[in-house]
């Protein structure tokens, strides 16, 4: 068992610093020069040696890794070549729209895909669920950047309910601050509900060939109200792991969906980064998004061979 | 059922419909970009003109909004008999937001601060000319030129020669504190940067309580942005083929401006086969700039056959020389030794302009039998390859500064034009203060260039703003990057 | 040496979603096929004063901004989307597949670790970021799309190709082929290989369908395939802005990814109720 977490931990970390250097190696080929982005076309070229020496680009390569990697391990991340701020803020800056973005599409898709997910799963091989089902899978083939120009040129330039984009911000009401994210979480929404739908029914269809249903029905209960009583809890499980994965990805998977309603999420910092050249923004916020997912990953890891012992004897 | 779907009838317009009878003296600004930050003096850019010039902070001299310039910090100046000396006269009682008195000392950090060795200022060109500057008293200030230069007041308009403090310097990049009718309030990134009416401006005080600058870089979310009235004004809209649709609304006002961005295919005039001046024209006669224009900007903007502004008192029509004529070219290409044409790169920053002329340009080409391949290139990526390192045979850029004619006399600028004759001309231009000299001088120097064709020059953009019916005293034209506000108002 | 069936006891028909699917993949594919030797109209030529026109006779699908006809640009877009997601698929079953064999045949060894924990690593980190920063250093274009789509199949078919040949491993036959004397390398080619083909083929198709959808991403922020080559992505991207003016320049190639991706998808899943009826009905 010991053996078990310290090779783990081990891995662990040789993963994040293998991850650290491909992250800085690939943004120090990246062409293009923060310092020329930043003064223009009429720059002179004293002037942009300045600049880099302001901004410390013109220290040896292994001194910057260095110093970025000792700067994350005690929690600082760098400040911004362009903005001038400390990176950490920006993106917790970020986060308060980023985060509700993705709780507010995951509420969205569970609220409208558990219900159709148990509906089709009681009707199953009925015409209700076949075509439940085909909706579903044009869900999941819709690109939602699609979907949300669909959304805007309906809601917004039509019918004028909502704006094409922006974001109100908190301070100026919660109703406002949900409501500019309402849009987006729809377009988020529609494939993850499609999927989760799916997973829903078959979860729920396994189930019910399950014994302890079995036994249910034959004390008397009808197939709904098995379902209801006993079904329902059971199949949740694998249903809670895709919406854990899904949340993940909306985190760092909106980044289309926020250039399409220009949201100041944390997707959309890494895009304009990148065009900036703001490099010690996009290696942080990379970094820290993959720290989060190799973390995710472990600590889930861990969670099953703690609770699962066939897990634990098949590895020790 | 019924009843629940007309419930919903009624209830989500009232939800969701904007408050329409507030009286406002509040406005909400559109802008395309947003700042990387907030000094004037530290970046190249325009964003950060376009919120806070002449509204947040001032120079001596501004632009006024048909491009003159007229005193601003500096309410008078003299100038010594041979044109190198500057006396400026700061006007009295100015403050600072932080409530400091502007003094004589604040324009010499600025003009030293801009000029030094290790200064990051963008336009650091502008104050090359500088010698020495010297406090004479309070509000006077003496600055010394190496020599005369007719330009110099002209380029302290630039936002890039605004005036700062010593003692707010530190943080003026997150918190920038100026002298003009605004003051900075807040900045929420990636969204909008908030002004606040200063009430102890030192001038006539702006008519408006406070502006938001909003930053929608999407063309889509501009126009229903505009279109549902969360933005009073939008500056630079960026989908012309939009504008039809507000012009047909009463609600909105479309403003056609005069704007300084000649756009033009720069042309890398050192490179095979376009150091071949009959190259050069065949490009130019295979270009219809009238197709450009209406494919592009959707009928917005001017011809141009030389790089100077229609607008400008010197400016000629050169357009005649490099009139659309395929045949010609394809002459002109065999003559020079490409009967078959040639395969040349095309290389696009991301503005429409480029891009979608671009596609434009290519077809057009094509027809002469000049094959262009075509790559799409971010702006970092297009300073680093065409501008820095020259590797590109073809590009398309607005070239936004006023009056730049003179980067033709720079043989290391990217389009590599290299005439002793043309450099000589720049030279006297920058050297001669008298009016009627100057302009002869201008109009030599734009046949020059058209003679050499050393660009393709396609068009003049316009300045093209959609502003809310019931606001007045917006700038239509744009001398500068600016969105001054100070005489700004809503009418009832 | 590579005869096999699929292993289908009992007997199934497929499903008529499947055929469904294969009709809509057939139709685009059709199209994209006709546009290499013929298209309604030429693609490259601009035509300013017909633009925007909505669908009529002579336009079946409408003109864009600059007048090109809607129906000839899906047709060669399709064209691209398709070529970029099929390599893509292909680079990630070239490398996948291997290491994903190799994984299995040395279970538990350092470098089926080692495998396991590069995988671990690539899907640690944000797909659609990796892709904008590949093609940020190599430029933008339809082959460098097909290179950070690629990428991201490698570890899909090394941990499929994986898993699915542990199993085949603990069975019987294998041990007798192994008994007879057969090395690790031909038994993973001759037996392997074969059994787990219907889970490669399922899985190939899923990722030829996200690869569909990720290249109309890629070109939608401008990554993709460079003007004037048209792609479905770009094509959305310029039409956003003329949303309120030509709806038709949004609907329409939007719909060809729908149908593209949904026939992939039903495709996909037909298969996988063909080879393995146990999982009828569940996705």
């Amino acid at each position: 068992m010991l053996q078990y977490f310290v090779r783990r931990i081990v891995t662990l970390f040789f993963t994040l610093v293998i991850a650290s250097l491909v992250i800085f190696v690939s943004l120090e080929i990246i062409p293009g020069d923060p310092a020329s982005y930043m003064l223009g076309i009429n720059a002179q070229e004293d002037t942009l040696q300045a600049l880099r020496q302001e901004l410390g680009l013109d220290k040896p390569k292994l001194e910057r890794y260095l110093e970025w990697v000792k700067g994350m391990l005690i929690g600082d991340f760098g400040v911004s070549y362009t903005y001038r701020a400390p990176v950490i803020e920006m993106v917790s800056d970020r986060l308060w729209v980023s985060l509700p973005l993705a709780v507010y599409a995951l509420i969205l898709s569970t609220l409208i895909s558990l219900p159709v997910g148990i509906y089709a799963a009681a009707n199953r091989g009925k015409i209700s669920d076949l075509s439940v089902m085909g909706v579903t899978q044009i869900g999941i083939a819709v690109p939602n950047f699609w979907f949300a120009m669909l959304l805007v040129y309906l809601f917004a330039i039509i019918l004028r309910w909502f704006s094409a984009g922006g974001f109100s911000g908190w301070e100026a009401g919660l109703f406002l601050g949900l409501k500019s994210l309402t849009l987006p979480a729809i377009s988020l929404a529609l494939p993850q509900a499609s999927i989760l739908a799916r997973v829903m029914r078959s979860s729920l269809i396994d189930t019910l060939n399950e014994d302890f249903i079995k036994t249910a029905r034959a004390k008397g209960l009808t197939q709904n109200q098995a379902l209801i009583k006993h079904g329902i809890r059971n199949a949740l499980i694998p249903v809670l792991t895709i919406i854990g994965l899904q949340f993940s990805f909306l985190m760092a998977g909106a980044i289309i969906i926020e250039n399409v309603f220009f949201l100041p999420g944390l997707g959309r910092l890494i895009f304009q980064s990148i065009a900036q050249r703001d490099i010690i923004v996009v290696e942080s916020v990379i970094m820290l998004l993959v720290f989060s997912v190799v973390i995710v990953t472990f600590l889930v890891d861990v969670a099953y061979v703690i609770v699962d012992p066939r897990l634990r004897s098949s590895i020790l | 059922m019924k009843f629940i779907r007309k419930l919903f009838l009624v209830i989500i317009p009232l939800v969701f419909s904007v408050n329409a009878f507030a009286a406002k003296t509040d406005l909400t600004v559109g802008l395309q970009l947003e700042p990387p930050h907030l000094d004037p003096t530290g970046a190249a850019a325009g964003a950060i003109d376009q919120v806070l010039y002449s509204n947040v902070f001032e120079g001596l001299t501004r632009f006024a909004s048909d491009g003159s310039i007229i005193p601003g910090l500096a309410k008078s100046w003299d100038v010594s008999s041979d044109g190198t000396v500057y006396t400026f006269h700061l006007n009295q009682g100015v403050k600072y937001h932080d409530g400091s008195d502007l003094d004589a000392n604040d324009v010499k950090f600025s003009l030293d601060r801009a000029r030094a060795e290790d200064t990051t200022n963008a336009q650091k060109a502008l104050f090359a000319g500088i010698t020495n500057v010297e406090v004479l008293d309070h509000h006077k200030v003496k600055v010394t030129l190496d020599k005369p230069n007719g330009n110099f007041l002209f380029n302290l308009a630039w936002g890039d020669a605004v005036i700062v403090a010593e003692e707010s310097i530190e943080n003026i990049k997150q918190n920038p504190i100026g002298t003009g009718p605004f003051v900075f309030d807040k900045w929420v990134q990636g969204d909008r940067i908030e002004l606040k009416k200063n009430d102890a401006y030192w001038g006539t005080p702006a008519k408006l309580d406070g502006a938001t600058f909003k930053f929608i870089s999407d063309a889509s979310a501009a126009f229903a942005a505009m279109m549902a009235e969360d933005v009073d004004v939008f500056k630079s809209f960026p989908a012309p083929e939009q504008l039809v649709q507000f012009e047909s609304d009463p609600r909105f006002k479309v403003l056609i401006g005069s704007n300084e961005g000649e756009t033009i295919l720069s042309t890398n005039n050192k490179m095979e086969p376009f150091n071949n001046l009959k190259v050069r024209k065949a490009l130019a006669h295979a270009i219809n700039r009238q197709a450009i224009i209406d494919g592009a900007m959707f009928g917005y903007g001017t011809p141009i056959g030389t790089h100077f502004a229609p607008h400008h008192p010197a400016y000629i029509d050169l357009t005649g020389q490099s009139q659309y004529d395929p045949d010609l070219s394809k002459k002109l290409l065999a003559e020079a030794g490409f009967p078959d044409g040639f395969t040349t790169t095309l290389k696009l920053p991301p503005p429409a302009y480029a891009r979608k002329g671009g596609e434009i340009i290519a077809s057009q080409l094509r027809e002469v039998g000049i094959n262009v391949e075509i790559s799409n290139l971010e702006w970092a990526q297009w300073l680093e390859e065409v501008f820095r390192g020259k590797d590109y045979g073809l590009t398309i850029v607005s070239h936004t500064e006023p009056f730049d004619i003179g980067i033709y006399a720079r043989p290391e600028y990217y389009f590599q034009y290299d005439s002793k004759e043309f450099q000589k001309v720049i030279e006297d231009l920058t050297a001669e203060t008298n009016p009627v000299q100057r302009t002869s001088l201008m109009k030599k120097a734009q046949r020059m260039i058209a003679d050499d064709y050393v660009n393709g020059y396609l068009f003049q953009r316009a300045q093209l703003s959609v502003i809310n019916a019931k606001v007045k005293g917006i700038w239509e034209n744009s001398p500068t990057q600016a969105t001054d506000l100070t005489s700004v108002y809503w009418q009832n | 040496m590579f005869s096999f069936k699929f292993k289908n006891k009992k007997k199934n028909n497929l499903s008529l979603s499947f055929w469904v699917g294969l009709l809509f993949v057939f139709i685009v594919f059709l199209l994209a096929l006709i546009s290499f030797i013929w298209t309604p109209y030429d693609v490259t030529s601009l035509v300013i004063s017909e633009r925007f026109k909505g669908p009529s006779f002579s336009h079946v699908l409408g003109t864009d901004h600059f007048g090109r006809d809607i129906l000839s640009m899906i047709m060669v877009g399709a064209q691209t989307s398709i070529a970029v997601a099929l390599v893509a698929v292909g680079i990630g079953i070239f490398f996948g597949l291997p290491l994903g064999m190799i994984a299995a045949a040395k279970r538990g060894t350092f470098f089926d670790d080692l495998v396991m924990r590069f995988n671990d690593l690539i899907f640690a980190f944000p797909a659609l970021i990796i892709a904008i920063l590949i093609t940020a250093i190599l430029g933008p274009g339809a082959f460098n799309a097909i290179i950070a789509i690629g990428i991201f199949n490698i570890p899909v078919f090394a941990r499929v190709a994986r898993g699915a040949a542990l199993t085949q491993w603990s069975k019987e036959y294998i041990l007798a082929a192994k008994v007879s004397g057969k090395g690790t390398f031909l038994i993973s080619i001759e037996h392997i290989i074969p059994n787990i083909l219907n889970l490669l083929i399922v899985q190939a198709t899923i990722q030829f369908s996200l690869g569909i959808l990720a290249e109309a991403g890629l070109s939608y922020v401008g990554l993709g395939a460079q003007p004037p080559i048209p792609s479905l992505g770009r094509m959305l991207a310029d039409s956003q802005t003329m949303i309120s003016i030509a709806p038709h320049m949004a609907i329409f190639p939007g719909m060809v990814i729908v149908i593209t991706v949904l026939g992939l998808n039903l495709i996909g899943d037909g298969l996988r109720d063909y080879f393995d009826p146990k999982l009828r009905g569940s996705s």
